[in-house]
């Protein structure tokens, strides 16, 4: 098994190391070719507008969309869920537009709204949750499994192939939700259980 | 301040890696700015080149000016002020600026102290020429290192030569045995503590940038592959023949930063480079404000 991490712009080291943590290579993706050689891609935080620009001048945006609609299993952390999101408060238009989600963009307001709290993820009861200038998933489509909440409000969802979030699990010590995509999703995509 | 703001507040520099920051004076420039894909934006109300043609006292810029800024782009918006001003680094957290460059641009407000950062929950970007300043800064609350350069000038060599001053002196304490991290925090002027992380990790604690004269495509690359997380260009592209073509190729560089063929595509018929001024002609030398 082989996981990419898009490596354009932001955070992405930290998610390579992450990955790594549980024993799974890494490959940083910055050509349309790289796509060919990963069972799963990671979109990493960082500045949405920067990554949706240079996915389209390198080339990289169709096909990584072609990927993720064939069942490419993809995690994407604050800038990524923005990626993926089919509907964005505010604009016109989107990115990859493959999640059913509809986001809002710095929607916790500048730094000084950054905060950090805990909320369950599965067998966890305090899973670390990071939000730096975050996005807030402002309504979704009903097929969507919610796998994170704060305050009632969906923050880590799951729809097919693709988990998304709107907080940083990469900057935290806790890999379980890498795990969980690791084994929930990746795994089970390459050896489906009947 | 409180521990999970600090590492808040490191974790927007680490979103802010394998970008460029670029400086802007208006709402206008700030657009094209995003457009060309820059990550954030040093909002001010002069770019360094003028500030040095001006002359006289350099301060933080027009909060009217900065927040037209924020209102124009979704990317972060820093804003500098002057060091050891910290009631204009107050003004900037209180209209909610999203860094905070406590910049030698301007004219130095202190000559003794810096800012002590640690009171402020906004976050704070230092210039620092080797390990020492750049964990001094570090130990006052900065939660960001950029190399000081020589700004305004359109010349690499004194971002080159802090970038390669602050890696070898962290290669040479991440080869030390223990025992000696004593003697190089006396020697540095630093907190043990901060040495024994250099020690540890073989890197700072907090993400580091290059500034300070990166005015092409290959400045910017250059600085890369030298180490740098990122790139601040302050006025190599307002101060250049088409701004918008240069920032999207300085912007593509520092992503692309290892494939010299890319590189030479982005380097074509980008326009007038700014006009360079040689950092040993020049009677300003910002990079020895602050020690």
């Amino acid at each position: 098994m082989v996981i990419g991490v898009l490596a354009l712009q932001g955070a992405f080291i930290e998610h390579k190391k992450m990955i790594e943590s549980l024993g799974i290579s890494c490959i940083e993706v910055r050509q349309a070719k790289d796509l060919e050689k990963i069972d799963g891609i990671i979109l990493p935080g960082g500045e949405s507008t920067v990554q949706g620009l240079l996915l389209k001048k390198h080339n990289i945006f169709e096909p990584l969309q072609k990927k993720i609609m064939e069942g490419l299993p993809v995690f994407a952390t604050c800038a990524g869920l923005i990626l993926l999101a089919n509907e964005i408060e505010g604009d016109s238009s989107h990115y990859l537009g493959t999640l059913p989600v509809k986001i809002k963009r710095n929607a916790y307001g500048r730094q000084l709204g950054s905060f950090t709290t805990y909320q369950p993820f599965e067998d966890c009861s305090d899973f670390p949750l990071i939000f730096i200038r975050a996005p807030y998933i402002s309504s979704i489509s009903k097929d969507i499994d919610v796998l994170v909440e704060n305050k009632g409000n969906p923050v880590a969802v799951r729809y097919k192939n693709q988990v998304a979030m709107a907080f940083h699990p990469e900057l935290s010590e806790n890999n379980k939700l890498h795990q969980y995509f690791i084994e929930k999703v990746v795994a089970q995509t390459l050896s489906p259980i009947v | 301040m409180e521990k999970s703001r600090y590492e808040l507040n490191k974790g927007l520099a680490q979103m802010l890696k394998g970008g460029v920051i670029m400086d802007v004076t208006t709402p206008e420039q700030a657009r094209i700015a995003e457009k060309a894909g820059a990550c954030a934006v040093m909002a001010l109300e002069r770019i360094p080149a003028d500030i040095r043609a001006a002359g006289g006292v350099s301060r933080m810029s027009d909060p009217k000016m900065i927040k037209e800024i924020q209102n124009a782009v979704s990317i972060p918006v820093m804003a500098k002020c002057r060091i050891g001003h910290f009631v204009e680094a107050q003004i900037l957290e209180a209209i909610e600026i999203d860094y905070i460059d406590e910049s030698e641009v301007l004219t130095p407000a202190d000559d003794v102290y810096h800012i002590d950062k640690r009171n402020f929950k906004v976050p704070f970007v230092c210039g620092a020429k080797d390990l020492g300043e750049a964990l001094r800064r570090i130990n006052e609350g900065a939660a960001m290192i950029r190399t000081k350069g020589e700004p305004g000038t359109g010349d690499i060599i004194q971002a080159v030569r802090h970038m390669r001053k602050i890696n070898a002196d962290i290669r040479r304490i991440h080869g030390m045995s223990e025992d000696e991290l004593f003697e190089v925090a006396k020697e540095l002027q630093v907190p043990y503590d901060l040495v024994a992380y250099v020690h540890k990790n073989g890197k700072l604690p907090v993400v580091n940038f290059a500034a300070g004269g990166v005015a092409t495509p290959a400045d910017a690359a250059l600085m890369m592959q030298l180490g740098a997380e990122g790139v601040f260009v302050g006025s190599g592209i307002f101060k250049s023949g088409d701004p918008f073509k240069r920032a999207s190729a300085i912007v593509s560089a520092v992503t692309n930063y290892t494939d010299a063929k890319l590189i030479a595509q982005l380097s074509e018929n980008l326009g007038e480079a700014m006009v360079g001024i040689n950092s040993d002609e020049i009677e300003i030398i910002m990079e020895r404000r602050g020690q």
